[in-house]
């Protein structure tokens, strides 16, 4: 008999050293996540996938699912936490959507539009980050970093090139690029790369792109990012 | 004879622009015919709509734009004194917005820049008449400054995101901006 837990009061079959997110995902259920992604080990740092587990406040990407347990997501309460780690994110970074390329195709804003987020609440940091436009083909735009690790995994682990890293603690803490300049345009870095295509937000952007399609006619402009998550999923 | 029931006062509303384009006033006439329904249920004080330059007692106020300057504090602090729900409508008063790209600059280099340096202009120096509002160092949502009682994201707001929120707001329902007219972009 396959072992299964509760999550929101549905039962979750999974199979040993499943995820609650994997297996939730596998049977229908959405659990959000930005750092997440099924071609790399948890990373746990953005916690959107945060559920309570057994009365426990875990993240979902790196939880083992474990037979019998009582899994809420889905609640007021998990999702009001969710909407404050958006408004966090949103304040510390300088996310300014109408200006951005990637507004209608980013994960940060349309988890914003899924979590009803209408203020990000808090006192911006309106941090300095300056723009690399080196490149000839990308253009990394820092202002929108959450952290997520997913370039740095992807040009390390899949392009074999480790262009990008974290660096920094705390409020110091910043992506940078792998050459002694600093410059993306001192690296091996090419846009077909896998990290050029796995930002989830609108850091790492190709060039003369743009608005091709326009504002309204994007992704989670006609989409949930919930329901395309899932879509995803099936196929 | 029980006297007939006295007409429902109307709801007085104020609207004005601080660091803002008017893009947020445009797309509030982009509720068109709305217009109609609108002015049954409510009065404009200070707007500029009317033209009237202070904000008197009201129910309803509607602020778009970041502040940017001593003006607009000061003008936002009136608003939020006389104005019984206060909205931050738009994406600059909600999060500073396009004023706010400002932030990461200097001030004077910034105001160096437009009035010293551009091409073209003779001895230009940067103007400090005593009338001139003085800008502040950096750009602030409005709810950096004043309590703020509900956000209506998106640059602008479309006209029926506009219309749905002051309709729930005006029937004494919770605002809320269901899926699709929720944007920040």
């Amino acid at each position: 008999m396959t072992k299964q837990f509760l999550l929101d009061g549905q039962p979750v079959p999974f199979e040993d050293g499943q995820t609650i997110l994997e297996a939730a995902r596998k049977a229908g259920h959405y659990i959000p996540s930005l750092c997440w992604h099924q071609d790399f080990p948890p990373h746990g740092s953005c916690k959107l996938c945060i559920v309570k587990a057994a009365g426990r406040h875990v993240s979902a990407c790196a939880t083992p699912a474990k037979e019998g347990w009582e899994v809420e997501s889905n609640t007021p309460e998990m999702n009001g936490e969710r909407r404050g780690l958006l408004q966090m994110l949103f304040v510390e970074g300088n996310h300014f959507c109408p200006s951005c390329e990637k507004s209608g195709n980013c994960e940060l804003q349309a988890l914003g539009y899924e979590y009803e987020m209408l203020t990000p609440r808090f006192r911006h940091f309106f941090p300095e980050r300056p723009v690399d436009a080196s490149h000839p083909d990308m253009l990394l735009d820092f202002n929108r970093c959450i952290f997520c690790e997913l370039c740095v995994r992807a040009s390390r682990d899949v392009d074999g090139k480790s262009v990008f890293a974290l660096t920094g603690r705390g409020i110091h803490k910043h992506l940078t690029v792998n050459a002694e300049s600093g410059r993306l345009a001192d690296t091996d870095f090419s846009k077909d790369d896998l990290a050029a295509r796995i930002c989830p937000v609108g850091v790492i952007l190709p060039k003369g792109r743009g608005f091709t399609v326009p504002i309204g006619e994007r992704t989670f402009d006609t989409e949930t990012i919930r329901s395309r998550t899932l879509k995803e999923e099936k196929s | 004879m029980s006297p007939a029931p006295a007409p429902a006062r109307k709801l007085r509303v104020a609207t004005t622009s601080l660091a803002g384009c008017f893009g947020c006033h445009m797309s509030f006439l982009d509720i068109d015919e709305h217009l109609f329904e609108l002015v049954e249920l409510v009065e404009f004080d200070r707007s500029p709509l009317t033209d009237i330059k202070d904000v008197g007692p009201c129910d309803i106020g509607l602020i778009e734009g970041g502040v940017c300057n001593a003006e607009n504090v000061h003008v936002l602090r009136e608003f939020r004194r006389h104005c019984k729900t206060l909205i931050a409508l738009g994406a600059c008063a909600v999060n500073g917005g396009l004023p706010a790209q400002r932030n990461h600059l200097p001030l004077s280099e910034c105001l160096r820049e437009v009035y010293q340096f551009r091409p073209g202009l003779d001895n230009g120096q940067i103007p400090n008449d005593p009338e001139l509002p003085l800008p502040l160092d950096k750009v602030r949502p409005i709810h950096e400054v004043v309590r703020v009682d509900y956000f209506l994201p998106g640059c602008p707001p479309s006209g029926p995101a506009i219309w749905k929120f002051l309709t729930d707001l005006i029937a004494g329902r919770t605002p809320r901006l269901a899926n699709g007219l929720l944007h920040y972009d």
